[in-house]
């Protein structure tokens, strides 16, 4: 996967570098070589894979936990509600401290198994790790709230039918828990992609960590953070956007045909009481 | 394993500070939000957008880069006018408590705006043109009739928002004020036990939710109390 990534940030520097020309003479700081909208920019792009990988691998850690939680068996329920629990009600930042530096204090075991150089002692392992367990135990409560969702009128009409097990969560428990799960789950993105601000404080250069550097540089405070914050807000509003058009797509069969208005205004999700739902 | 070494103090110095910075913030926020929402329901387009404009900034900006951006911001902008003021250069260090108390809870009104504007909507039309028609004015008509029945829309929001307000308190630590994050940092510096002081920490958080969860429970079961039962 690394040859991927590095293609694609490649690319991305090399966009950025030709951006960067008129654009930003007020970060051109002189002294620095590579200039501070490059630096940036790179920024961003860590961001961004933090973002993507630990929402790929938390979703897929998601599935199982959701279906643990749903399970009536309070050995397999009890210690993923104890996991959900902890990681929805204690501080990201607690979560990522206590990884990150509480590791240090199991040095000698952690070496021993092997997991401690390029693993707890890589502050991005760290990151990734705790950014993945955290969107993990949301996640999984977004989806069983989904599964838990589907009408039991389905459930009985496809078991009628004949399906079951796999079958019945394949064709229809998962494709109707999606619908209702994605607009929280598109929420849980954003706020994911927030929270990755978090790292710059263990020492990670993402957007928020090289904005601290570039400060330190050339104590633009206020340039430099306004600027990291409207980078974060243009991509928020892109996710937000990308999953407006997804929801548009998998509701369809919801909109009557040539209902424009639905198209234009719709009504703003999870209002109570507002009868177009 | 837990052993403190005499550094367990931190934890209840630093508790109180982080319970004082949440409740701080917190009316803050609702003020705000109750302003927000006014502003995003009025007929004023300039008010709307105003409104608009602000929800979609905080909720689109991390909270990390919005706090120091308060802190840094706020100490500038008062240096320079000050420094204007008496025509010399002046050094002006703001509290650490009141600007991430300003941070805090001007980023978690915009969240309360979002909750207030739903739950104003969801106040039945006919509850509001009723108490039009016996005389009372939109100022006597909201007091007496709307906010008491948003309440009750408004009270699973607001729960919400105090479980998220107070996990954010953690992030008040990077201005330095010293509640329980870095009450609990001091002591891993002291006691080289980072695991042993971020957990019990952790574990102190997951207590203040837990209790959270129980009061908002029975305070929504008590704002809906005057609601029959569907079976």
């Amino acid at each position: 996967m690394d040859w991927l990534w590095q293609g694609i940030g490649e690319q991305a520097t090399a966009a950025c570098l030709v951006v960067q020309g008129g654009l930003l003479d007020i970060f051109g700081d002189g002294g620095s070589i590579v200039p501070a909208f490059c630096r940036l920019m790179g920024g961003a792009w860590l961001t961004m894979k933090l973002t993507i990988v630990s929402l790929l691998i938390g979703f897929g850690l998601a599935v199982p936990i959701a279906l643990a939680r749903l399970s009536q068996n309070p050995f397999i329920n009890w210690p993923f509600l104890a996991y959900t629990f902890y990681f929805r009600g204690t501080p990201l930042l607690v979560q990522l401290f206590l990884i990150y530096y509480g590791s240090g204090q199991f040095r000698p075991e952690l070496q021993e198994i092997g997991l401690w150089r390029g693993g707890f002692r890589d502050a991005y392992f760290c990151a990734l790790f705790t950014l993945t367990l955290n969107t993990a135990a949301y996640t999984a409560e977004i989806l069983r709230g989904g599964m838990l969702g589907v009408p039991s009128g389905e459930v009985e009409a496809a078991r009628a039918y004949g399906m079951s097990g796999t079958m019945l969560y394949r064709r229809i428990i998962f494709p109707k828990a999606m619908r209702i799960a994605l607009p929280a789950y598109s929420n849980e993105v954003v706020f994911l992609f927030q929270s990755t601000s978090l790292v710059s404080l263990v020492t990670l250069l993402d957007l928020m960590g090289v904005a601290t550097d570039v400060i330190a540089d050339t104590f633009r405070h206020f340039e430099t953070l306004i600027f990291a914050g409207f980078v974060y807000l243009l991509l928020s509003g892109m996710i937000f956007a990308v999953f407006k058009r997804v929801e548009r797509r998998l509701m369809r069969h919801l909109r009557r045909s040539g209902d424009e208005d639905v198209k234009k205004a719709p009504l703003p999700r999870g209002v109570p009481g507002s009868t177009r739902a | 394993m837990f052993d403190y070494q005499g550094y367990g103090w931190v934890f209840f110095d630093g508790l109180q500070i982080t319970l004082a910075v949440g409740l701080a913030s917190l009316p803050v926020a609702l003020v705000l939000g109750l302003v927000g929402a006014w502003g995003k329901l009025s007929k004023n387009v300039v008010l709307r957008n105003l409104a608009g404009a602000y929800t979609t900034v905080v909720r689109g900006v991390p909270e990390l880069v919005l706090i120091t951006l308060v802190y840094y911001g706020f100490t500038i902008i008062l240096q320079d006018l000050a420094s204007s003021i008496t025509g010399e250069r002046e050094q002006i260090d703001l509290n650490p408590f009141v600007t991430g108390t300003i941070a805090l809870g001007s980023i978690y009104g915009a969240f309360a705006t979002e909750v207030f504007r739903g739950a104003f909507l969801a106040v039945d039309r006919g509850q509001i043109e009723a108490a039009r028609a016996y005389g009372m004015g939109s100022v006597l008509a909201f007091r007496r009739v709307i906010l008491p029945q948003m309440w009750r829309f408004a009270l699973p929001g607001l729960g919400n928002l105090w479980l998220v307000l107070l996990k954010a308190t953690a992030l008040v630590s990077v201005i330095q004020l010293p509640e329980l994050m870095r009450m609990t940092s001091i002591g891993v510096g002291a006691t080289r036990e980072p695991f042993t002081f971020y957990f019990t920490a952790s574990l102190i958080y997951l207590g203040i939710t837990a209790a959270s969860l129980l009061v908002i429970r029975s305070a929504e079961k008590q704002a809906s109390r005057g609601v029959a039962r569907r079976l």
